[in-house]
């Protein structure tokens, strides 16, 4: 019987011969006429005039004529509505028909036909079949029921359809359970808030029960129902997670998904010391790994899950790493997933295996796939540490391949690398300089730019570099404009002698050529900073970076949540949520991870339980490659978040413009899972001088511009020209230039109060030949410094000074060069201050707080070590907020607590209060109970450490009791001298 | 769920279409086929979303299948369900192609209807589809009360996957271990990935509702027993033991049962089925090794040589060895020297093919060529694929072994013993590669 004749009938007059045919007298005939009908309808031809024809050959005892024709009469019923009421007699009889099968057929078909008026007829067979003796038939009908309500809600709820859906869920046969869940789940998508599905224990039951007995499709309906239950306790969420876990052996994919789903929503609930936990866990794993061996099409769908899987718990698949390695012959949506995994998964522990596979993958044909894996390699080395050095040697040899693509990528990766490791790769620059003609790509020129600004003191060219770039500003994209606007500003302050041409041809490509809004904003906001302060433009343009994160393209952890929920679907194909891209109220709803059964009341997010952890808050994500402007403000402009607040400046006007950029483009970048940026002083007004709108260009006719540039007094300083007016605050005059005015712009600091110790000799002049150094450390307006005091004992004149620190346990390491300009002549000594940043590799010391210190001057290289307070390590943001303590408080074990005692100290509570003010111990709350005065403290550390503490203070008694309480014991001996020094000086 | 089905020709022409809701409309039809199978270019992603409408397709042969749909739909059920439409048509006309789905489109519309209602999946089991959807015209008219019952309540029951009153004179059973062993090795011979898919096919021809109890040489379930019986005993069985890493089972498994007690007991489907897939990574026998070595001479030749090397019982045969060694696109010309077998240099597939038709274990062969290279001036080098390897062996190179199959059928009068048993193992090549 071969049907495939029916396709090719072509010829003219076709219709009128099929409609001769359909009325003819021989049954045959009439078959094969509806098959051809069928056939044209496949293949689009419109055969709906032949409707009354085809309707009349419904009435037959032939079962495969009667499908057939349903099937013409499911198409176009639509367009002949009319005429379809002929069918309906044919459908009420059959639903009266002997044999279940024909039943089924009648009530299955007449819900697809969507006429209004057949759909009247439909309620009565209907409401017989949902009471069908025949299981066949009820499970038709169940479905059936969501057809209706698509067509006709109202019609649905009036007739009481819904309430014979739900006794369906108890009926005995599980594929009708199964089915009227499907229904229910449907239609309760639509009214969010209606309580159709009422899932209680009683009906939890039920549906575990039937879980075991149907089809692979029923259970995965059963499983994706159960899953937006929420349990009232972790036992019932225990007791469900158990019954559905031999789920995970189930041989279709779907139901495993669905399943693991269910279990990592309800895991939530389960507190992580139950043993149990533990062991769902490590259930959950082999299943997933199992999905990889299936079909390719499932094995992206498994990939895209377990990487959201693996983003919200890493601990499941963390020894799983090898199971991602690309297969050569993998289509190349399954290889860029599991590239994408492989650099989630990526440790310690298996670096060098997974950097001789990326090298490997590098070499391949597919682009997008070389690319990814090169960027992984970087993306390797800044969440690895200890293999940073091996990444950037294979990314140079990389390089060397002369591949396009390969080199661009690896630019673009060395750019992070550098941020994460600054001053230690410096000497690669050399080899990127070569590849400067070879880049083509905006991202790649961008990222070059960067590079050549941020090391542009050790780049002997870097002006001609820049310059190169400028020709063609206005071709180039916004990404690499604005890139090479902040390097050349970045030359110019680190250069400003040689280079001041160049700043002003960028400023004025920036702001009068360019119709480009940030461009020009940004370019505005340069030239006022320049021309009003050189020294705020230094500390702002030449800011200490803030953390870049080791993760990437993490999704933010709302939507995590919810993609959570979303487990095997569409929604987590894509990694968005169901809003952006179904229509209309299905599926719209959010859905959320239910809040775990250990937490308190008062601390409602996990985010918010884990404040005290070790660098809690998440560092600046590095934004994916779309998100230009975070991308570019990130790099230059934004104020730390979690690591050391940004150098405090001193006059009001700077604070303004700090304040500008830090709030007003943080906000702009909207970047939500960055914390919020850090306030610098609350108090301070906004500049007048800065708008904060950007300026039309009346408000800034060029010809003031010009002005502003030739006379301004302070960018006349400001480029090395003899000043004609120097402003008083620039004080020295001359020489120096910029180098000369940082100095003295950190060295006036705001006086904050802070504790900081007498100066002891660190260096003796007999062990370092005749070099003494004496110095201590300090924190000034939110800058570490070490302040140093060298003195020349030798004979002969010094020069070459440089330091450096070992690794120690809070990343402290210089942040600029020592600065010690003129030669120390024996017998003379100088005062140095080197401000400090905790960006540097980290190591526990011991004690916790020792520094080792290497000096090195034209002579030789000394070393010697040194104890810091911890104190200076205390930030300005460290005031928690009451209820965040006390949730704190309560959440940290009592292991942690340690207590000391503050022998002799006479001031009074609110004295103590003050003083510890002065060096970031904050107050949270004072209470006085039974004549103690109780203080409660808290302190963070540059690394996110909080530490709280409980003070009391009896009066009449000069022995104070202090509790310290923190996540990381290890710090409190330290902080509890902090406290005893900054008291009792 | 899903809104429509949809399968195209190679050319996009539309050979089924069929919607089930009514948010999806005939653009959808020309929508799939004007962004994806006219695209010409590599599939980037087996679900594309053109204009807010999701298409999950996959490919047999060169025939597409398209499911459609406007809701956030179960993706991995969908695509499940893709794969089993694949084995329903399948196993009602043999291989899909073209011409097989023309000449049985009313039967795929039927189908169609009966597996996927308003888009929710059905059963699809074809041992129950069979029994109501037939070639040969439907039987429905002809059919007693009693058998149309049966047929409803065994597509909607507990066992959908058998029917009541099966007989057979002679009870027989037959049980494949198929394995595919999958190898990634550096060229420097250290393994960088290997594991075991296993698959337990079953040919069951037996009477009645049987029960059956399947067991192997599971490492939880002998460690279990050996704890309660004898010591020696369980030292002597735990080292034949497997440690699986993770199963899955046909439906017809107790899951909960194996779940709590790790005993596989079912009711058989009639016929051939899988019963059940495994996965190991510990302590594979890896049959083959292959040990590359190639060098540069200059820049327009090559040498290449491959020793294989054997690794099983001298007394077993491995047969259908193959060695597909990749070459240069811009290769003029190959010398091939081999021991064994016979060797070629195939220009259109870019690789030297040696084949040799059986080798016993323990033994070495080798395979010189050398590689004339057309200069050319891309820069970009060579991007050396793996050398591939096919093979079959006659034994489970996960060291699976099975240890009983029991059948009990209480209604009817033959027992355990009365039941032909056959067991037969097979190891393949699955993705067997050396990187050189």
């Amino acid at each position: 019987m071969t049907d495939s004749k029916y396709f090719t009938t072509t010829k003219k007059g076709e219709i009128f011969e099929l409609k001769a045919e359909l009325n003819s007298d021989k049954k045959e005939k009439k078959k094969e006429a509806v098959k051809k009908v069928i056939a044209s309808m496949t293949v689009g031809k419109d055969v709906s005039a032949l409707f009354p024809d085809v309707v009349n050959c419904m009435q037959t005892d032939n079962l495969e004529l009667k499908k057939l024709v349903y099937l013409y009469l499911m198409n176009y019923a639509k367009s002949q509505p009319d005429m379809a009421i002929m069918a309906v007699n044919t459908f009420v009889k059959d639903c009266e028909d002997p044999n279940p099968l024909i039943r089924a057929l009648a009530v299955r078909t007449m819900g697809c036909i969507r006429v209004d008026k057949i759909t009247e007829y439909l309620c009565e067979p209907l409401r017989k079949c949902l009471k069908d003796e025949d299981p066949y038939v009820r499970k038709t009908a169940a479905v059936c029921v969501a057809k209706l309500h698509d067509i006709n809600a109202q019609l649905v709820e009036d007739q009481g359809f819904l309430d014979t859906l739900k006794d369906l869920i108890s009926d005995s046969n599980p594929m009708v359970v199964a089915n009227a869940v499907a229904a229910l789940s449907e239609i309760a998508e639509s009214h969010p808030n209606s309580n159709l599905l009422d899932l209680n224990p009683q009906t939890i039951n039920k549906l575990l029960t039937a879980l075991n007995e149907c089809t692979e499709w029923g259970q995965i309906f059963i499983l994706d129902c159960l899953a937006n239950y929420t349990p009232r306790d972790d036992r019932e969420s225990q007791s469900i997670c158990e019954r559905v876990t031999p789920r995970l052996s189930h041989a279709n994919s779907a139901v495993v998904l669905s399943a693991v789903k269910v279990l990592m929503k309800f895991m939530e609930m389960l507190p992580k010391d139950l043993d149990y936990y533990g062991t769902l866990l490590k259930k959950l794993a082999p299943p997933l790994v199992t999905l990889l061996s299936a079909e390719p099409e499932l094995q992206y769908v498994a990939l895209r899950n377990i990487n959201l899987i693996v983003q919200r718990r890493p601990e499941i698949m963390k020894h799983e790493m090898k199971v991602f390695f690309v297969k050569y012959n993998d289509p190349i949506y399954v290889k860029l997933e599991k590239l994408d995994i492989m650099i989630r998964l990526a440790s310690q522990a298996n670096i060098a295996q997974v950097l001789a596979e990326l090298k490997e993958y590098a070499t391949e044909v597919d682009v997008d796939f070389v690319r990814k894996a090169v960027r992984a390699i970087g993306r390797c080395a800044i969440k690895v540490e200890q293999s940073a050095e091996r990444c950037v040697s294979t990314l140079l040899d990389l390089i060397q391949t002369k591949v396009n693509y390969v080199v661009q990528e690896a630019i673009v990766v060395i750019k992070d690398i550098f941020r994460k490791y600054p001053n230690k790769y410096e000497s690669v620059i050399a080899t990127l300089c070569e590849n400067l003609d070879s880049l083509d790509e905006p991202e790649a020129r961008a990222a070059m730019i960067w590079i050549v600004g941020e090391y542009a003191e050790r780049i002997d060219n870097a002006d001609e570099l820049l310059e190169s770039f400028l020709e063609g500003f206005h071709d180039e994209s916004t990404q690499v404009q604005l890139q090479l606007l902040t390097a050349i500003v970045k030359l110019f302050l680190k250069k400003p002698t040689e280079t001041q041409e160049l700043v002003q041809q960028v400023l004025s490509l920036a702001t009068q050529d360019s119709d480009n809004p940030d461009l020009r904003d940004r370019g505005y906001i340069y030239w006022r900073l320049l021309s009003t302060d050189p020294v705020a433009a230094k500390e702002v343009v030449l800011a200490e970076k803030p953390l870049i994160s080791e993760e990437t393209d993490l999704i933010e952890p709302t939507l995590l949540e919810e993609l959570i929920c979303h487990i095997g679907t569409l929604a987590s194909v894509y990694h968005k949520p169901p809003s952006a891209f179904v229509e209309g109220s299905r599926g719209v709803q959010h859905k959320r991870l239910p809040c775990s059964a250990g937490s308190g009341e008062s601390v409602d997010s996990p985010e918010t339980s884990s404040t005290a952890g070790v660098s809690d808050a998440p560092p600046a994500v590095i934004p994916s490659q779309g998100d230009l402007l975070g991308d570019l403000l990130n790099l230059d402009l934004t104020p730390t978040t979690t690591g050391p607040p940004p150098p405090a400046v001193s006059t009001g006007m700077q604070l303004g413009a700090m304040d500008l950029l830090g709030g007003g483009l943080d906000s702009l970048m909207g970047d939500e899972s960055e914390p919020p940026p850090v306030p610098l002083r609350t108090d301070t007004p906004q500049s007048p001088q800065i708008p904060n709108q950007s300026p039309s260009p009346t408000d800034y006719s060029t010809s003031e511009l010009g002005g502003d540039l030739g006379g301004n007094p302070a960018i006349g300083a400001g480029f090395g020209a003899a000043p004609a007016a120097m402003p008083a605050s620039f004080g020295a005059p001359g020489s120096g230039g910029l180098d000369d005015l940082f100095d003295l712009g950190s060295g006036v600091g705001m006086p904050m109060g802070a504790y900081s110790p007498p100066k002891s000799v660190w260096l003796q002049a007999m062990k370092a030949k005749g070099l003494e150094i004496s110095g201590t450390f300090a924190r000034r307006a939110g800058v570490i410094q070490m302040e140093m005091t060298l003195t020349n004992k030798a004979m002969s004149v010094m020069t070459d000074f440089a330091i450096q620190f070992n690794r120690n346990s809070f990343g402290l390491s210089p942040a600029g060069p020592l600065q010690v300009l003129t030669p120390l002549s024996p017998n003379q000594s100088i005062e140095v201050a080197l401000p400090l940043n905790t960006s540097g590799p980290v190591m526990k010391m011991d004690p916790l707080n020792n520094l080792q210190v290497a000096v090195k001057n034209n002579i030789d290289v000394f070393y010697f070590s040194c104890q810091y307070p911890i104190s200076m390590l205390f930030v300005e943001d460290g005031k928690m907020e009451r209820q965040i303590f006390l949730a704190t408080w309560k959440d940290i074990p009592n292991e942690n607590e340690s207590q000391f005692q503050i022998k002799d100290c006479h001031l009074s509570s609110d004295a103590v209060s003050n003083k510890l003010q002065g060096s970031n111990i904050f107050t949270i709350a004072k209470r006085t109970v039974d004549g103690q005065d109780m203080l409660y403290l808290s302190v963070k550390l540059t690394n996110g450490i909080w530490v709280l503490a409980e003070l009391r203070i009896q009066a009449g008694n000069p022995n104070y009791t202090i509790s310290l309480k923190c996540r990381a014991p290890e710090v409190s001996q330290c902080v509890f001298q902090s406290y005893e020094a900054v008291l009792k000086n | 769920m899903i809104g429509g089905l949809f399968i195209y020709n190679h050319k996009g022409e539309v050979l089924i279409s069929r919607v089930y809701r009514d948010d999806i409309g005939r653009n959808a039809v020309d929508a799939f086929r004007v962004n994806v199978i006219h695209a010409r270019q590599q599939v980037r992603s087996p679900v594309t979303n053109i204009a807010r409408t999701s298409f999950f397709h996959v490919k047999r042969s060169n025939i597409w299948l398209a499911a459609v749909t406007k809701q956030n739909v179960n993706a991995a059920m969908v695509f499940e369900f893709l794969y089993k439409m694949c084995d329903v048509m399948t196993a009602y006309f043999g291989k899909i192609s073209e011409e097989n789905i023309k000449n049985n489109f009313v039967l795929i519309y039927e189908l169609l209807d009966e597996i996927l209602d308003f888009g929710y999946p059905q059963n699809s089991e074809t041992g129950a589809l069979k029994t109501f959807i037939t070639q040969q015209g439907i039987k429905g008219q002809f059919q007693t009360k009693e058998e149309q019952s049966q047929i409803t309540s065994q597509v909607t029951g507990q066992i959908g996957w058998r029917r009541e009153g099966i007989k057979y004179r002679r009870n027989e059973l037959f049980l494949d271990v198929l394995e595919s062993v999958n190898l990634l090795m550096s060229p420097q011979g250290q393994v960088l990935s290997a594991h075991v898919s296993g698959r337990v096919v079953m040919k069951s021809y037996l009477s009645g509702m049987p029960e059956c109890k399947f067991g192997m040489n599971d490492k939880i379930v002998i460690d279990k027993q050996g704890k309660g019986g004898a010591t020696d005993d369980a030292a002597k069985s735990g080292k034949q033991s497997i440690a699986i890493d993770d199963c899955t089972f046909h439906q017809c498994v107790r899951l909960s049962k194996f779940d709590s007690e790790r005993s596989i007991s079912f009711i058989p489907p009639d016929g051939e089925y899988e019963l059940m897939r495994y996965r190991t990574t510990k302590d594979i026998i890896l049959p083959f090794r292959v040990i590359p070595l190639v060098r540069e001479v200059g820049r327009t030749k090559l040498e290449v040589k491959v020793v294989i090397k054997s690794n099983f019982k001298p007394s077993l045969l491995a047969q259908k060895i193959e060695v597909r060694i990749p070459t240069p696109l811009n290769t003029s010309g190959v010398q091939v020297i081999c021991m064994k077998g016979k060797a070629k240099y195939k220009a259109s597939e870019n690789a030297i093919v040696w084949k040799i038709k059986r080798m016993a274990g323990m033994k070495e062969s080798q395979i010189s060529a050398e590689i004339e290279l057309l200069p050319t001036n891309d820069k970009k080098k060579w991007a050396r694929p793996p050398i591939s390897m096919n093979f079959e062996v006659p034994f489970a190179p996960s060291g699976l072994k099975v240890r009983y199959l029991k059948v009990f059928e209480s209604k009817l009068n033959y027992s355990d013993h009365d039941v032909i048993k056959w067991v037969r193992y097979i190891g393949r090549s699955g993705i067997y590669e050396t990187r050189c």
